[in-house]
């Protein structure tokens, strides 16, 4: 059997070790554009703010491809498919064929057309290594930054540099701060903590025109900057597939055992769509345990093991300068709003199961049980929902069902 | 692998498990010397009406925190999930997945959780010194 | 609202260089005497509400706390002591009378610790137990007076009257379910079942989950006749008939309302929330007739294949008193001292009243011999049997086997401090309160029994093989292995035993 994976970040790794549970002796080829070996993406913005180093990154050990006996191919893109022969074409123009193929090739930074872009000669995206590194050797404590989007990324961003750099401004076209993942009261309370810390935000605004060092927003102000971080959004790499039919939903479509529509051909992690349960739609997924299970699923099911994603949710953690962010599922049905002034608490109910939460601040403790409600799909009604209200705990469930998580093994 | 379990029917909610964990994971070596300190104990006691029990880390054979770990700080060694603190940076990834809420951070803001006493050198302190015998340290 | 006259009895010692405010003494006390003041950042303790229970001690994990007698004195008064003082004041404030519980705790001689064993020196050499087999099996039932013989001239060893077996020569004596835990019970029944003993489930019924140790267990009807019907007497390996206890001769049994559960309503079959009071008398026996009958009663009911145990308590005229039972069909007497322990009973009658246990058991061994009729019953005795040399003594006195409660209790976790009938028992043992109950776990619990009851056999065995005895039966009524020390002519006399050095 012959296995091939088009991209070496997470969901790679956990598609390897899965291959290899069911067949230790079929070819598993890899094939990554960074030099650098996997590591979880999120992890730059620590190594700029000093909780860890770009040394202590990769996810895996160094052995861990001559481990699991893969031919590594690092540095090289894939520049086409051929799903008729089943064949892999690098640009160098080597061709690899395959039984089953992975398509894991994770996300790029978007960057949209913007008037006099090309005039600003500091900028920089912020999604891997290689830009940490080289936003790390540009900024200086006199640095007045810039960044474009008031994201995860964006944010992140600001935090792993703002005791190294004079200032930063945000823009974000969107009302509030992390829009996708916080409402509107939520991403007050944040924003407010971080303008404290001193980060100063344009909201509901955008760049009209850059020069050099100036960029014009639409309101008519004007900011003076050194540096620009752009972190407007991301897109799924879909080019491959795309080119050769495979169904895309601004993500390569996947069923839920990681199959896209072309037979023999799976996707995993952020290139891919899985179907949230909490909406029941298909959905981008972009975080890190979901590429993990999904390339553990695909793995799983390219070697002859058939397992299914069926608890696909969005789960977020994120953190600035010490304030927690807990999130996940999606913010319909009821909504309960449980905030005091140290922390913030929204919950979201809908027939009779948990599909949403928004946690900042000392409301994120043991948060897992509430994820956990909204991932297994708990009937509200079979547990003191009043009781897990008031706060994340096992104490809320029935008798026999915590005599079975506690007095079993898990 | 034996694993910790905890009986509701005898946890009388005393905290004493709370306290001998919080010495046998401190440098300390005497109850005496946690006057004073603000305990973070790795177990961690449900106070109910008439029902109370600890609450520790599982040591699921399948551990999704193991997964959405970003550090690869969280590993699972034999059925022991251990913490790397050299490796963690402090997301707070693990207690949005762990469905028991068993990780929680130290004063540093590095997690940890209950690793069985492994790195204490003794059987799990928890259960040596419940008085009735609430605590189990077993293979199930 | 008039002045409180009564000091507090302790004083709550906590050394504040120890504490480290984990707050394990305030959860675990249930008279409230402990807690986390957010003011002063420490500890305080209510000295007034402590009961000496030794809980908080125990549990405190920097053994930070130290409980001691007020140091507060009255006027020295060798004849109205601090304590006569404070009943009067108790009884003037409430009109009320004193209940007290478990054993006397007055200073009256103990018999036991007058009394010395022998050992073999030279002749008649000591055996040791572990090298030889001991023993220690009895046989609680009637016994045949002759030797039967066949028509092949064998000797036919079948004894018609039913007989308890012991792995030991001793038992747990009656407590009620409702004067102790759930889990007390439970303790005690294991414990039974796997030592190959038995207990007794004094006058609160049997607990329906408790009939599958039925064939360890010894029930009980008293005079309320609490959860007596047909399953229970079948149920139990013997049934006792209650007259007495030592702890209160003349009356009836005593549980408080707040004691009574649903559980316990069920088990007793009677109504929740008011005390259950039992009758003084039986009302159905007058005289040594009616018992005689109720008796047979029991036996037909029960088809004649369980041992019938008459228990009373240790009076005056204890020894007629016996001989009628003896002659009257029980298959065993249980005499209880005045020593022996009680859930509640008013404390006047539990200090004065009955007589000890050594006195009574040499009388009633003494007369039943003399009267021919020793081997009609077997002999059980209890009231404060607080060590295998007390069962030893018990036995070389004329005892078959003894009855232990208040040492079961004490294993238990018990620290006597004569609380039960307030119902807060800090141990899980004298309450119904379920956060307290569980304290007491019956897989400790049982463990506990277990081990008491294999240390003090193995204790017999030892003094036994310094007897040169190799057996109970004969060590039974062997008053030439005892000797009285500090005794008078009159004690060594109804004991039966010489002084030391004769």
């Amino acid at each position: 059997m012959k296995y091939v994976i088009i991209g070496a970040s997470i969901a790679a790794a956990s598609a390897i070790e899965a291959i290899r549970k069911n067949d230790k002796t079929g070819s598993i080829t890899l094939i990554g554009k960074e030099n650098d070996p996997p590591y979880c993406r999120p992890l730059i913005s620590y190594a700029l703010w000093g909780k860890t180093t770009f040394e202590k990154m990769p996810y895996r050990s160094p052995l861990f491809y001559k481990e699991n006996k893969v031919k590594l191919i690092l540095g090289k893109a894939a520049t086409a498919i051929d799903k008729k022969k089943k064949t892999v074409t690098l640009d160098d123009k080597r061709v690899f064929s395959y039984d089953k193929l992975l398509i894991a090739t994770g996300s790029r930074p978007f960057v949209p057309p913007m008037d006099g872009l090309e005039k600003v000669d500091k900028k920089f995206t912020f999604m891997t290594i290689d830009s940490a590194k080289a936003l790390e050797k540009e900024i200086t404590p006199q640095s007045r930054v810039l960044v474009i989007g008031a994201g995860l990324i964006g944010l992140k961003c600001c935090e792993g540099i703002l005791d190294k750099v004079a200032s930063i401004d945000v823009v974000d076209m969107a009302p509030r701060i992390l829009p996708s993942i916080l409402d509107e009261n939520g991403a007050k309370r944040v924003q407010d903590f971080l303008e404290d810390k001193g980060i100063t935000f344009h909201l509901g605004d955008s760049t009209a025109s850059f020069t050099k060092k100036t960029a014009t927003l639409k309101s008519g102000g004007k900011i003076s900057f050194d540096i620009l971080v752009l972190a407007v959004g991301v897109r799924a790499n879909t080019d491959l597939i795309d080119a050769i039919g495979g169904e895309l939903n601004r993500g390569i479509v996947t069923n839920d055992q990681c199959q896209t529509t072309i037979p023999d051909i799976y996707a995993a992690g952020d290139c891919a769509t899985s179907h949230d349960i909490t909406c029941d739609t298909e959905r981008v997924l972009a975080l890190f345990p979901n590429a993990n299970i999904m390339g553990e699923i695909a793995g799983s099911n390219m070697s002859g093991t058939e397992k299914h994603y069926d608890d696909a949710i969005a789960a977020n953690a994120i953190g600035f300068f010490g304030l927690h962010i807990v999130t996940a599922g999606s913010y319909i049905g009821e909504k309960l709003d449980l905030s005091t002034p140290t922390g913030y608490k929204v919950l979201f109910t809908h027939d009779d199961h948990l599909v949403g939460m928004i946690l900042i601040g000392d409301t994120i403790a043991r948060s897992g049980i509430y994820t956990n409600l909204i991932r297994k799909r708990v009937s509200l009604s079979s547990l003191n929902f009043a009781l897990i209200a008031q706060s994340p705990q096992l104490m809320a469930f029935k008798s026999t069902d915590r005599v079975s998580m506690l007095g079993e093994r898990q | 692998m034996k694993r910790v379990y905890v009986e509701e029917n005898w946890c009388l909610a005393c905290h004493l498990c709370e306290y001998w964990c919080a010495l046998s994971n401190s440098p300390l070596d005497n109850m005496v010397k946690l006057k004073n300190k603000d305990i973070r104990p790795r177990i961690q006691v449900e106070e109910g009406k008439d029902i109370n029990f600890a609450v520790s880390c599982r040591h699921c054979t399948d551990p999704i925190c193991v997964k959405s770990c970003i550090s690869g700080a969280l590993t699972i060694n034999n059925g022991l999930i251990q913490i790397d603190q050299s490796k963690c940076v402090g997301c707070y990834t693990c207690i949005m997945a762990c469905p028991y809420g068993a990780l929680m951070p130290n004063e540093e803001g590095v997690m940890q959780k209950c690793e069985l006493c492994t790195s204490n050198g003794t059987e799990p302190s928890c259960v040596q010194h419940c008085p009735n015998n609430a605590i189990k340290y077993e293979e199930r | 609202m008039s002045i409180n006259y009564l000091p507090s009895e302790y004083e709550v010692y906590r050394n504040q260089d120890r504490c480290i405010n984990c707050r394990v003494c305030e959860r675990q006390c249930a008279n409230e005497v402990h807690h986390y003041d957010a003011d002063l950042k420490k500890m305080i303790s209510d000295e007034s509400k402590c009961v000496d229970c030794q809980r908080c001690v125990t549990l405190c994990p920097t053994h930070a706390l130290k409980i001691e007698k007020n140091t507060n004195r009255y006027k020295e008064n060798a004849n109205w002591s601090q304590e006569s003082i404070t009943n009067i004041y108790r009884q003037a404030t409430t009109g009320g009378v004193l209940l007290g519980s478990m054993g006397n705790p007055k200073e009256y001689p103990i018999y036991w610790d007058k009394l010395l064993i022998n050992a073999s020196q030279v002749t008649n050499p000591s055996i040791d137990p572990l090298r030889e087999p001991m023993e220690t099996r009895t046989f609680l039932g009637k016994k045949d007076h002759h030797i039967h013989y066949d028509k092949n001239g064998e000797i036919i060893t079948t004894n018609e009257n039913p007989q308890l077996e012991l792995s030991t020569p001793i038992m747990f004596s009656a407590m009620s379910y409702g004067s102790i835990s759930y889990n007390a019970h439970k303790s005690l029944a294991t414990a039974s079942k796997e030592l190959g003993i038995f207990y007794n489930t004094g006058e609160g019924g049997l607990h329906e989950d408790f009939y599958a140790y039925g064939p360890n267990t010894i029930v009980q009807v008293a005079s309320g006749r609490f959860g007596v019907e047909p399953d229970y007497l079948e149920a139990g390996a013997a049934v006792e008939i209650k007259i007495g206890q030592g702890a209160k001769p003349g009356i009836g049994g005593h549980l408080p309302g707040t004691k009574i559960t649903a559980e316990v309503s069920k088990t007793r079959m009677i109504p929740q929330g008011t005390d259950a009071i039992s009758p003084a008398p039986h009302h159905d026996i007058y005289s040594i007739e009616d018992l005689r009958q109720l008796v047979y009663m029991l036996k037909e009911t029960t088809n004649y294949k369980k041992p019938i145990i008459v228990k009373i308590a240790a009076v005056h005229n204890v020894g007629a008193i016996a001989s009628g039972i003896a002659r009257c069909g029980a298959d065993i007497i249980a005499i209880d001292g005045f020593r022996g322990g009680t859930g509640a009973a008013p404390a006047r009658i539990r200090d004065n009243v009955g007589i000890p246990i050594e006195l009574a058991l040499a009388t009633v061994d003494k007369r039943l011999r003399e009267e021919g009729i020793r081997d009609n019953v077997s002999l059980v005795v209890g009231g404060s049997i607080r060590s295998s040399a007390d069962v030893i003594k018990a036995i070389a006195l004329g005892a078959d086997a003894c009855y232990i409660a208040t040492s079961a209790l004490i294993a238990l976790g018990c620290h006597l401090c004569r609380s039960c009938h307030q119902g807060k028992c800090n141990w899980g043992i004298a309450t119904q309160r379920p956060e307290l109950v569980k304290r007491l776990n019956p897989e400790i619990g049982k463990e506990h029994l277990v081990n008491l009851i294999t240390a003090w056999t193995h204790e017999i065995k030892e003094m036994m093989g310094g007897m040169g005895i190799n057996s109970i039966e004969a060590l039974r009524g062997n008053r030439l292995m005892l000797r009285g020390i500090g005794l008078n002519e009159k004690e060594l006399e109804i004991l039966g035993v010489q002084h030391a050095g004769e």
